[in-house]
């Protein structure tokens, strides 16, 4: 098992989204465990990208940048990193959607739980407002 | 995303294809919705949809919605491998009409 540690800056806009996928892609190619959850993880760090240009911009592009990190340890740790400057978020109100629910909100976070272990909100990081981890292990 | 709309007997099919993200939702509802809107049976086929997430799933979610309040229908057609995964894992392959 290979390990892996790789990071991009993207400005914060929808269009840039597909960029972010494609570097997500290039990276988790170059595991093959990784390369066999390809699609979800790409989804889930899509998801989370998103929801820092949908919430922590309100959807307005910004010359702002968010920060991707990718690490992949030897012992099978996945650690998806996101780091934006936008508004801080609010831990408590970030909740997935009820199923019963027949709407789209909450969708992506509960996308995001579906397919990763564990996911951490931090806002400590300094040069950065907020801090997001996605972990999964291998 | 590109798109092709196609009428036949009153039903307009929506080739949708590429990725479908946060990106171009509001085109793909701008193409979809005033069809529905305008009573017709709308085909939504998916067979060359690479990716969608979440904003996506919202399209099709809201496109159903106004078929119901129209009293039409959106049915989805030819739903590519990795767009089922994603309806599959929001739980609405019961909801959605899938032929």
């Amino acid at each position: 098992m290979e390990k892996i540690s790789e990071y991009k800056t993207f400005e914060v806009n929808s269009a840039n989204l597909k960029h972010i996928r494609t570097f997500a892609r290039e990276v988790f190619n170059k595991s093959e465990e990784l390369k066999n959850y390809q699609e979800e993880l790409v989804l889930a760090l899509a998801e989370a990208a998103q929801n820092i240009v949908k919430h922590a911009y309100n959807g307005k592009p910004s010359s702002d940048t968010m920060k991707v990190e990718i690490n992949y340890s030897e012992d099978g740790l996945l650690l998806i990193e996101l780091y934006d400057k936008g508004k801080a978020a609010i831990p408590e109100n970030i909740k997935p959607r009820n199923l019963d629910d027949i709407k789209a909100g909450g969708l992506g976070t509960f996308f995001i739980g579906q397919i990763m272990d564990q996911v951490i909100f931090k806002t400590s990081k300094i040069d950065w407002i907020n801090h997001l981890i996605l972990k999964k292990q291998f | 995303m590109t798109y092709k709309v196609t009428e036949e007997n009153n039903i307009s099919t929506v080739f949708l294809n590429g990725e479908i993200d946060m990106d171009v939702t509001d085109k793909a509802k701008e193409i979809i919705i005033p069809l529905i809107e305008a009573g017709k049976e709308v085909h939504i086929n998916l067979r060359d949809v690479e990716y969608m997430d979440s904003s996506g799933i919202s399209v099709l979610i809201e496109s159903h919605q106004v078929s119901q309040e129209k009293n039409t229908r959106v049915v989805l057609k030819e739903i590519s491998k990795s767009v089922l995964k994603v309806i599959m894992m929001a739980k609405l392959e019961q909801i959605l009409i899938i032929e």
